[in-house]
């Protein structure tokens, strides 16, 4: 099993705490795991993205280049420039809340999911970034939804453990709006 | 203590903590900032100096001092900012003062990029400062190998009395992977009798010093640096090898660009292609001797690297002309794909090249 994800969005969105629940969520699940920032100028547009790679073997390059599993993108920008990462057969999760276009690629399987839309509705715009990756954990079927819940607290700490039932629901959200 | 994921410049940070590090002195540069990022925060819990200098040369003189009193010190920096220390290492160098120097390399020359590089291989193995001198030098290829290496570089720099190089690059600096911080085995350090500690006047000073203005004796202190780096050469050697003896296409990489061509070299042997790797862990000493070992099926060498071809000269001198080595290559913070080292062994494993 390897899973190489990009998550890709505006600087604000949460992709870089995504990609980091993701890993650790990875780790404590005893998988190798590699999380893969944009640094420098890339930065600097105002766009962030981060590749994640989960493997049971040891992790070659933590780089996606064509040979991504699955993309999550924010936005427009990260659609256009991610897409061609994907392998064939790839999952493409698209907010449909920020982007009103569909991928150029049709060898590819897009998903969409209104993850502003449902931040709201559970009250917090901010969660859509784990709107989003509740979507994925759905689809790629690798890591347990509980396994990112302890990660949670790792990465933010017990101060931010309150969060955990409101972020739990976001999860779920996510996972319903891709469910078949 | 149970695995924690961490940033690799975190985790040079927290490993030299780990190795009873109290000084740490440096100058933020892109992509080793977090290091004194980390220090900053870290080393005054853990009862030690954190100073940002004035300078990269400022630094690696207090790194000096630090350590010709005997003390655990660090500095870290990224290609531009380890040219500008470079006098300051030969000094170290000449005094036989211990210390540890992390490079997380970006592209060059001159300023560069911060984009990942590894084009201060010369610059690491044949030393960036002036005069006959050696630098142990590591070079890790993950986060929990870097986490190690820099564990045992503190024991090596103190053992040896040399300066101890950790060269990665900006990729390995900003990954996260995961991490133990294992207990390093113990191994027995002489007294630092040397040290200028204070006379207490019981003694005559200690002086550290590398100037002799006696030809002579210049010559004598430069025999035994060489004596000394034989030693390093005989015992210190640590690589990644396996395939060898079977192989057809055998790769030659380190840190990072080793990971990538893994990677190909699955995709390689998925394709029915049988290759070896050797993956240097120390760039110096070189590990010459396991190239004996490649095999007679050996069509050619491959050598895979963030530069315009440094490290190739080592493979070349290793391999003593019974096999062509051939070079992919990236620069300035582009990173070599595994496609494209793939096509390249294909090409030399059929024989087409």
């Amino acid at each position: 099993m390897e899973q190489k994800v990009i998550m890709a969005g505006f600087g604000g969105q949460g992709i870089m705490a995504i990609g980091k629940l993701l890993a650790y969520a990875g780790m404590l699940e005893n998988r190798n795991v590699t999380w893969m920032p944009s640094y420098g100028p890339e930065m600097r547009g105002g766009t962030a993205n981060c590749a994640v790679v989960v493997s049971d073997d040891e992790v070659g390059s933590p780089l996606i280049s064509r040979d991504g599993t699955a993309a999550i993108v924010m936005n427009l920008p990260s659609m256009t420039k991610f897409e061609k990462e994907l392998v064939t057969g790839g999952k493409l999760i698209i907010n449909k809340s920020l982007i009103d276009a569909k991928p150029t690629r049709t060898d590819i399987d897009a998903y969409y999911v209104n993850a502003n839309e449902l931040a709201m509705e559970l009250g917090n715009a901010k969660v859509a970034n784990m709107v989003m990756l509740g979507a994925y954990l759905e689809l790629a079927k690798t890591i347990e939804t509980e396994s990112v819940l302890q990660a949670f607290v790792k990465v933010f700490g017990e101060e931010k453990s309150h969060l955990v039932p409101l972020n739990k629901e976001a999860l779920i959200k996510g996972a319903e709006a891709v469910k078949a | 203590m149970s695995k924690v994921l961490m940033k690799g410049n975190e985790a040079v940070g927290a490993a030299a903590i780990k190795a009873g590090c109290k000084y740490f002195f440096g100058y933020p540069i892109t992509p080793s900032s977090e290091i004194p990022e980390y220090m900053s925060k870290a080393l005054p819990e853990a009862g030690g100096v954190f100073l940002q200098a004035e300078s990269e040369v400022a630094a690696i003189n207090m790194v000096y001092g630090a350590g010709g009193a005997g003390a655990r010190v660090m500095t870290a920096s990224s290609s531009p900012g380890i040219s500008l220390k470079q006098e300051g290492i030969t000094y170290i160098a000449g005094a036989e003062v211990p210390c540890v120097i992390v490079n997380m390399m970006r592209g060059g020359p001159g300023l560069g990029s911060i984009q990942p590089g590894q084009a201060d291989y010369f610059q690491s193995t044949r030393g960036g400062g002036n005069g006959d001198y050696r630098t142990l030098c590591y070079a890790p290829s993950s986060i929990q190998e870097i986490v190690d290496l820099v564990i045992l570089g503190f024991d090596k720099a103190d053992y040896y009395r040399n300066p101890v190089l950790i060269v990665a690059d900006g990729m390995i600096g900003q990954m996260m992977e995961a991490v133990e911080f294992k207990d390093p085995a113990p191994i027995d350090l002489p007294e630092k009798d040397w040290a200028t500690t204070g006379t207490g006047g019981k003694r005559q000073p200690n002086v550290v010093n590398s100037l002799f203005l006696q030809a002579e004796e210049l010559q004598a202190h430069n025999d035994r640096l060489e004596k000394k780096y034989k030693l390093i050469e005989e015992n210190e050697v640590l690589y990644e090898a396996y395939g060898l003896e079977e192989a057809e296409v055998v790769l030659v990489a380190y840190g990072t660009t080793s990971r990538i061509v893994k990677t190909a070299m699955k995709q390689a042997e998925a394709k029915g292609i049988k290759v070896g790797i050797i993956r240097p862990i120390t760039l110096w000493p070189f590990p010459h001797d396991v190239f004996k070992t490649i095999g007679n099926n050996a069509k050619g060498i491959l050598t895979v690297e963030m530069s315009a071809g440094q490290m190739i000269d080592d493979v070349k001198i290793a391999v003593e002309g019974r096999l062509p080595v051939y070079f992919n290559g990236t620069q300035g913070g582009m990173v070599p794909t595994p496609a494209s080292v793939l096509a390249d062994i294909e090409k030399i494993a059929g024989g087409t090249k």
